[in-house]
């Protein structure tokens, strides 16, 4: 009845250096979840990360894994899946990783519509290099770099890949660990640019310095901010502020996919050079 | 495609009424509480234990009322916890 983790994972590294209480941990075990769902073989995955908490991820799986630089997960994984379309290409990143660092990157990921799947663990903070502020630290909360409170506004991860043309965006939070599950999946099953954003928490860098109490307290304070979409429609803009949209935003198969594309193209192209 | 995914486990549940077994795993344990605080039962509680870092490890102290919602299972950051 109980899942087996153990033939997704490399078990000699378990358990994992990720803090008590953190969701990443959860988040993983959506992922293989997922995975195992989608009746994939370990060895036609390949697993992308950059650098960060989130980007640890790699290390554990036993998948195809790449542990690429700060913010180019997004360009290792481009390559790889021109390369070899026949993987399934999984890129996992944090916040600051992909929307502060690797900005560029996601946004042309995302206009490409290229089939890869993209899951964000959002923590809203960078961990791993002593808690900056990062591009989706809410306003007002604390960070290493600003502790008199932060004065930027913050990302919508899911509306900037709506705007930059990705055909799946979702948004779930690990508090709920079966509907983050169901996003994942449907991300997997559809073909083309598919982002995930998962909610997370991290109760030592940001939850300490916020004063939001233990990993438990963290995920009701997490699991409270989440509104669900039909709901936040009838919602006005001052009652949604601090808070943030959940469900699925698109879903768009109607669009061609980029390796797609190119091979296509490249047929064309030779057909009419033999000519 | 993405429905059938989606739709696949929900015909796979049903009900079982054998009793539960619950496997906790000390050594992966980091005493985060999240089980503790999600168990709609109270089946888990934390328990001191001075050979662990963090202090404490989770035990199961009323087995009788688990109805394997699997919730602990899938909130466990640490997979600490295993259900059949």
């Amino acid at each position: 009845m109980t899942f087996d983790y153990s033939k997704y994972l490399r078990n000699q590294y378990i358990p994992h250096m990720w803090c008590p209480g953190c969701g990443i941990g959860i988040l993983l075990k959506a992922i293989l979840r997922s995975v195992d769902a989608m009746g994939w073989k370990n060895d036609d995955i390949v697993l992308v990360s950059g650098i960060g908490c989130t980007s640890r991820m790699p290390g554990y799986v036993d998948f195809n894994t790449v542990h690429t630089t700060h913010g180019r997960a997004l360009a290792f994984a481009t390559g790889l899946k021109m390369a070899r379309p026949d993987k399934h290409v999984i890129v996992v990143a944090g916040d600051g990783d992909s929307t502060a660092i690797g900005g560029n990157h996601f946004i042309h990921f995302c206009r490409r519509n290229i089939d890869i799947n993209m899951i964000i663990n959002d923590n809203n903070i960078y961990g791993m290099t002593g808690g900056q502020y990062s591009p989706t630290t809410p306003p007002g909360s604390y960070a290493s770099t600003s502790p008199y409170g932060h004065v930027e506004p913050n990302f919508d991860i899911a509306k900037l890949a709506i705007g930059a043309g990705a055909t799946y965006v979702a948004r779930g939070t690990v508090a709920q660990g079966l509907i983050l599950e169901k996003y994942i999946k449907a991300s997997f099953a559809h073909k083309g640019a598919s982002l995930v954003v998962a909610e997370s928490t991290c109760p030592v860098q940001f939850g300490r310095r916020n004063r939001l109490g233990d990993p438990v307290d963290m995920l009701h304070w997490i699991k409270e901010r989440g509104v669900a979409m039909r709901k936040a429609e009838k919602m006005s803009e001052e009652k949604l502020a601090g808070k943030y949209v959940m469900g699925e935003f698109i879903k768009d198969d109607s669009k061609l996919e980029y390796t797609e594309r190119t091979r296509m193209l490249i047929e064309k192209v030779q057909q009419k050079e033999n000519k | 495609m993405a429905d059938a995914a989606v739709a696949a486990p929900k015909a796979a549940k049903k009900k079982d009424k054998s009793p539960a077994k619950i496997e906790i795993i000390n050594e992966n344990c980091k005493a985060c509480d999240i089980c503790v605080d999600v168990c709609p039962q109270n089946v888990l509680a934390m328990r001191k234990d001075p050979a662990k870092w963090e202090g404490y490890v989770v035990e199961v102290i009323d087995l009788e009322k688990c109805t394997k919602c699997m919730l602990c299972e899938i909130e466990c950051p640490d997979f600490a916890i295993e259900i059949s």
